[in-house]
């Protein structure tokens, strides 16, 4: 695809406004997935281990919110920290912060209905074993947590792929303005609308090659990991 | 800590398990102290795991109560239970008996040393380091063995450990129960091989269909039975 060159010479060429944009997406998207997961993995474990009023609804609403419209993440989030809004006074709207809470937000039900799922079956196999050696509520989130990690990965690896990829979001929060909040899918929006295809094209490319990069990475781990611990 | 709580005598009274109209226990009422092993015998289906299960609190009885040491809460203190098909963490050999041991409330800094004694114990040092789940059967069992013995427990309950082993391996693990009798863990154990009851039981509790119908030393129910159904099943007779 020849048209692409334009981008694979940028990357040849060291251009800096480039890495400056691969290196906020990447600094977005891992750090709403970090954050997913400090939220996501405990709540989802606590949700698959205990039982109370209402509680097949939440599984429901959960599990219908992994596929939320990432603009109306994105304008919900607007709403709440635009100057008239509820939070407008921390001045996060149009910065990477705001990008972070929006994709967050996006993640944290892929996270947490995944890690519901895995735990509610790693529990029907373990949970008389852990029964009966007294393991206590706290332990029991712990322990599946750790013996479902292989799972749980993956579970991160679905949160991170829709981070990266998606664009409405980080448009409406953060603006797209150059140099400060242009991930790499606002950036091929932007070149795509001006009709700098090959540009976007290019740009495309990398993003795919960077979620491939992460992928593949992931499951070395995860390879590396069973073949140790079983 | 824990060593002034003991979870013996295990006391059913009028203990029924029913689901729907069929009874899996029907009204069984004994005590379970010290001493040497019980083995629970009975044929397929006869409500040996049910019970067990109900005797260490996984279970709650539809009818009776059930207590250990004159207490009715169902935390396991000093009871341990080895499961037909146990479950291996995913996690290496020696971290499944510190895992034991953690939850039993070992201290962390004689751990590691108790593990090995525990490895060591069962057969399995060299094998430390394996991933639990790449273990063969035999090996799982005495690792799920170890770690039920890491709790130190006074009572000690099995459903049918050896009933998918083969005779070395079902030797080894009746050697290792033997040896926790005579340090003096009581021994409660589900069998069907009147083989193994003959090597380790000191007194059999006999079912059929959920009832209790024998309950005598292990040289009068081999010698004497009382009834037709333990007489005909010691013959090796069909039972159901
Ligand atoms: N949860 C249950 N619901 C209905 N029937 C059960 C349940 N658990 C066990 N049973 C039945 O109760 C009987 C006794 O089962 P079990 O205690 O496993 O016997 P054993 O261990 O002696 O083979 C069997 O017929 C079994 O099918
Ligand atoms: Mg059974």
């Amino acid at each position: 695809m020849p048209d692409s060159m334009s981008a694979w010479q940028l990357v040849a060429s060291g251009d800096a406004t480039l890495f400056a944009i691969v290196r906020l997406s990447l600094a977005v998207s891992l750090s709403a997935v970090a954050i997913a997961g400090v939220i996501g993995l405990p709540l989802g474990a606590i949700l698959a281990l205990t039982r109370f009023p209402g509680r097949t609804a939440l599984v429901v609403v959960l599990n219908g919110f992994m596929g939320l419209p990432p603009v109306v993440v994105g304008l919900t989030v607007y709403l709440l920290l635009s100057r008239s809004g509820p939070l407008g006074e921390l001045g996060l709207l149009f910065t990477p912060t705001a990008m972070i809470i929006a994709q967050s937000l996006l993640v944290l039900p892929i996270v947490a209905a995944l890690t519901r799922q895995t735990i509610e079956d790693l529990w029907s196999e373990y949970g008389d074993e852990l029964t009966a050696m007294g393991v206590g509520p706290s332990g029991r989130v712990a322990t599946l947590l750790w013996d479902g990690r292989f799972s749980l990965i993956t579970a991160m690896l679905a949160g991170f792929g829709r981070a990266a990829a998606e664009v409405g979001t980080v448009m409406i929060v953060g603006g797209n303005i150059e140099g400060f909040t242009r991930t790499m899918t606002t950036a091929i929006a932007l070149e795509t609308s001006k009709g700098n295809l090959p540009l976007a094209m290019g740009l495309g490319l990398i993003l795919i090659s960077l979620i491939l990069v992460i992928n593949a990475a992931a499951w070395g781990v995860r390879a590396w990991s069973e073949q140790r611990a079983g | 800590m824990r060593a002034s709580l003991s979870d013996l005598p295990l006391v059913f009274d009028r203990v029924s398990q029913r689901a729907g109209a069929t009874a899996i226990l029907d009204r069984i009422s004994l005590a379970i102290g010290p001493g040497a092993p019980t083995l629970v015998v009975g044929p397929n289906g006869s409500g040996k795991t049910t019970f067990l299960r109900i005797s260490m609190g996984l279970t709650k009885p539809s009818e009776g109560m059930v207590s250990w040491g004159g207490r009715t809460e169902t935390r396991p203190m000093r009871r341990a239970f080895l499961f037909q098909e146990p479950v291996m963490l995913r996690r290496s050999a020696a971290a499944n008996i510190a895992y034991g041991l953690a939850q039993a409330g070992y201290p962390r800094k004689g751990r590691a040393a108790r593990v090995e004694e525990l490895l060591d114990r069962v057969g399995l040092l060299e094998l430390a380091g394996r991933p639990a789940r790449r273990l063969s059967g035999g090996e799982q069992q005495r690792l799920a063995l170890a770690r039920a013995l890491a709790r130190d427990p006074e009572v000690l309950l099995l459903d049918e450990p050896t009933a998918s082993l083969d005779p070395a391996a079902t030797r080894y693990v009746e050697e290792i129960v033997l040896m926790a009798a005579r340090s003096g863990t009581k021994i409660v154990m589900a069998s069907h091989d009147l083989g193994q009851v003959r090597r380790l039981a000191g007194d059999v509790l006999f079912m059929v269909r959920g009832r209790l119908i024998e309950q005598a030393s292990a040289d009068d129910f081999f010698e004497h039975p009382t009834t037709p159904e333990a007489a005909a099943f010691i013959r090796g007779d069909l039972v159901l």
